[in-house]
């Protein structure tokens, strides 16, 4: 499979470190549909490739919105790309956020860090079938006030009065007046039903594993929960053997799995 | 000064007190009073002596480093339900950091003598505070811990 | 699955010093004859041109961490087992051109690259046999195709050949992948050194096998050919000096935790010989280069081993830190995973991971000894 050519048509800076990419192919026409939770392997010309979650709306995928960390050779050079600049595209990749299997249950977003990004498609699905849904809360966890991402977009959705929205930051200054502490610390403090409700959970692994441990003392089932794996990746089709987890390619029978499939590898230590 | 019985009866509403024996719990009430804090107020400063425990009924304070370069650096925010000002107990007795309230926020607090004198002559009233307390700074512990880990990273 | 000989469609028998009609006719259709060859005292595997290439007399030794070419008392074409090399380097090269991109006043564009010759491979063993319809299930079969691969394996032709004995490291018996080799050779070879004759029962397995062997002069195969082979196939399949355990896939799903990681990891150098010299393994990894100017760029893929340091690396450092941790990953996703993945186990049986071990780890050896521990 070959990277298709696509143009940035917009760029936009999200953190210091941080920007989102609006993407639509070069050749004209519309980008390739996608579910949330899938990842597209986008190439710097000459340089190589990184695997980057889809980050924009599902419903509209026209363009293709990537939100991108520069934290390596690959993403530095996307990071140095202007409006107007190609970048090659493989995908979609990957399994999705069971936002349909949701439906009729309590629905609870948790997010850690950049993990925000993967899960803003599921979001933007979820808002846009909103009666399909039970109760909607959103947990965001950040290091700062000023690492958080898409806080104009948190604020609107907690400004729906059908969503329920709450942000915690590692540490703050004065000028914070909002929560301080980790992201498991939001959870016992949102409404929803514990026995009736889907969790989709995205961040560190450490923030996983504590969030699962949380969860599972209120009585949320294994069954319930979900979360995105990552693991080192060349060829997102499994043919090149790297992202393998226990017997599971992250490629493709990730990067989202649910919780009941993958806890006993969870628990192996380097596998 | 709200009557004692009154006390009693918040303290009974307080998620810290639940399946403490009354007795136990009016005991205790004898060192409390109800305290409020408007927002901005500082409840406690670092390095001073730690004369209190505090439960709060409702509102929300901010656990706070005093830094030359910062102001303030707020490492946790607890809300209603929560607790805190444990250096009551460890000598010599004197509060951890600043604390404070970040909006209108209503306390009950137990006086740190009071309770001392109470903890030596009975035992079991003791077992009763600690075993509470020890879970809550268990929690407090690995959440900090994990704040620790700095996760997400710098940008 | 049975060892049993079964008659193919069509057979023939050929005196042995006119196998070089079957070479020729080989690449008179076309085809990149590739075979067995002695060389370095080892058998590789190179383009052949004859049968004088092929190591007529040569018997090989193998023992864990051991390799040794002499020769035989009975000069047979076949009779060594096999070298370090396998027809992966054919069928899935150790370096392969994806694509290439150059820029263009826009942006870029891309060509992506097949590089299919049209190889006959000469001597293949009934365990490669199977280790290449392995790799089909991860490059051809699965919900992604590899183009290169696919193409090149299309216009293979395999000439298989049964083993007459057994390689000291081999236990393709307990694996069922032999030796009789099975469906899926276009022909397949068994060569007969009795009394004072020296010939080749040659069979077609398709139809592209059949033209060819319709080219080759020699009489028909009777009855006491086929018992002969059968004899020595039994014989083969009798002599194998380990097994592997049936139940190794659970047995090492069910031990990740086991000691015995550590043990293995004492002795364990991580020099990724095992993953090289396997017939299934198909790590690989991705490069991307540019021309000096930056005007042209290149992605290449090339074989990776899961005992590199860096293979498992994510931001932050390597999933995988430990040898232990290395080393348990290849053999349960050998040996276990690949169930799960594929739907067959990704070993043969070929024996080449133990004999090519600078220390000799037997994997047999290994899963007998994480089921005892437990």
């Amino acid at each position: 499979m070959t990277p298709v050519p696509f143009t940035v048509t917009k760029r936009t800076p999200e953190l210091a470190d941080t920007f989102t990419l609006e993407l639509t192919p070069a050749a004209g026409g519309v980008a390739p549909s996608f579910l949330p939770g899938q990842f597209n392997m986008l190439y710097a010309f000459g340089v190589g490739e990184v695997p980057i979650s889809i980050s924009g709306d599902p419903a509209h995928s026209g363009t293709l919105i990537h939100t991108i960390r520069d934290v390596g050779a690959v993403t530095n050079a996307l990071s140095r790309l202007k409006k107007g600049a190609q970048i090659g595209v493989r995908g979609p990749f990957g399994s999705a956020w069971p936002v349909v299997e949701a439906e009729g249950s309590d629905v609870v977003i948790i997010a850690g860090g950049i993990g925000l990004a993967p899960l803003r498609p599921a979001i933007n699905h979820i808002l846009a079938n909103r009666t399909k849904y039970g109760r909607f809360v959103i947990l965001y966890g950040a290091r700062s006030p000023a690492d958080a991402l898409y806080v104009k977009q948190l604020q609107s959705w907690r400004g729906r009065l059908d969503t329920y929205v709450d942000v915690t930051v590692d540490h703050a200054g004065r000028d914070w007046a909002g929560n301080v502490g980790v992201v498991t610390r939001l959870i016992g403090r949102a409404n929803f039903d514990a026995h009736h409700a889907k969790v989709f959970i995205c961040g560190p692994e450490i923030m996983m594993r504590f969030t699962i441990k949380e969860l599972a003392d209120l009585g949320v089932a294994k069954d319930d929960i979900y979360v995105s794996m990552e693991r080192n990746m060349k060829c997102a089709v499994g043919h090149c053997g790297h992202c393998q987890f226990g017997g599971h390619f992250i490629c493709k029978d990730g990067p989202v799995f649910e919780y009941a499939r993958i806890e006993s590898l969870l628990q192996v230590r380097g596998l | 000064m709200v009557k004692v019985e009154g006390l009693d009866k918040l303290m009974a509403e307080h998620p810290f007190f639940q399946g403490m024996d009354e007795a136990s719990r009016k005991t205790l009430a004898g060192c409390a009073r109800n305290e409020r804090f408007g927002a901005g107020d500082y409840i406690a400063n670092e390095g001073k002596p730690a004369e209190r425990f505090y439960f709060i009924r409702s509102g929300t304070v901010a656990l706070e480093f005093h830094l030359p370069s910062n102001d303030g650096l707020v490492i946790e925010t607890l809300h209603d339900g929560e607790v805190f000002g444990w250096s009551w107990m460890v000598p010599p007795y004197e509060w951890a950091y600043d604390i404070r309230a970040v909006e209108l926020t209503r306390v009950i607090s137990l006086e740190a003598t009071c309770l001392r004198k109470k903890l030596k002559k009975d035992n079991a009233l003791g077992f009763e505070l600690y075993s509470r307390f020890v879970p809550v700074m268990a929690k407090r512990l690995s959440s900090a811990r994990q704040q620790l880990t700095d996760m997400y990273g710098k940008s | 699955m049975s060892n049993a000989v079964s008659a193919r469609t069509r057979a023939v028998v050929i005196k042995a010093d006119r196998l070089d009609s079957l070479i020729l006719a080989l690449r008179k259709s076309g085809y990149k004859t590739i075979g067995p060859k002695a060389r370095d005292g080892a058998v590789v595997l190179e383009e052949i041109a004859s049968a004088d290439e092929l190591p007529l007399g040569l018997v090989d030794d193998q023992q864990p961490g051991a390799y040794r070419l002499t020769k035989a008392k009975k000069p047979a074409y076949f009779d060594f087992t096999h070298g370090s090399q396998t027809w992966k380097r054919y069928l899935f090269p150790p370096k392969e051109k994806l694509w290439t991109a150059v820029k263009t006043v826009k942006g870029f564009e891309v060509q992506s690259e097949v590089d299919a010759p049209k190889y006959a491979f000469i001597g293949v063993r009934a365990c490669e046999l199977h280790a290449i319809q392995i790799q089909d299930k991860v490059f051809v079969e699965g919900e992604h195709t590899t183009t290169g691969y696919k193409t090149r394996r299309e216009r293979a032709l395999v000439v298989a050949v049964n083993c007459r004995r057994a390689g000291g490291t081999c236990f393709c018996a307990s694996m069922n992948t032999g030796p009789t080799v099975g469906d899926g050779a276009d022909l397949v070879l068994s060569e007969f050194t009795k009394k004072n004759t020296h010939e080749f029962l040659v069979e077609a397995g398709s139809v592209r096998g059949e033209k060819i062997l319709a080219k080759l002069e020699g009489r028909s195969a009777k009855d006491a050919d086929y018992k002969t082979v059968q004899k020595a196939a039994d014989k083969t399949a009798k002599s194998m000096g380990r097994d592997m355990p049936g139940d190794a896939a659970k047995i090492l799903a069910d031990n990740l935790e086991s000691p015995r990681w550590q043990d293995i990891a004492k002795r364990c150098l991580d020099c990724a010989n095992c993953t090289l010299v396997c017939p299934t393994c198909f790590c690989s990894t991705t490069t991307d280069t540019t021309s000096l100017d930056g005007e042209n760029a290149e992605r290449w893929r090339s074989w990776d081993s899961c005992f590199t340091l860096d293979f498992s690396y994510i931001h932050g450092g390597a999933i995988r830190r430990d040898n232990a941790q290395r080393y348990r990953q290849w053999i349960t996703h050998k040996l276990s995973h690949w169930f799960d993945q594929f739907g067959t186990s990704g070993c043969v049986g070929c024996g080449r991971c133990i004999t090519w071990c600078p220390v000799g780890i037997d994997i047999t050896a290994e899963v007998r000894a994480i089921a005892t521990k437990t």
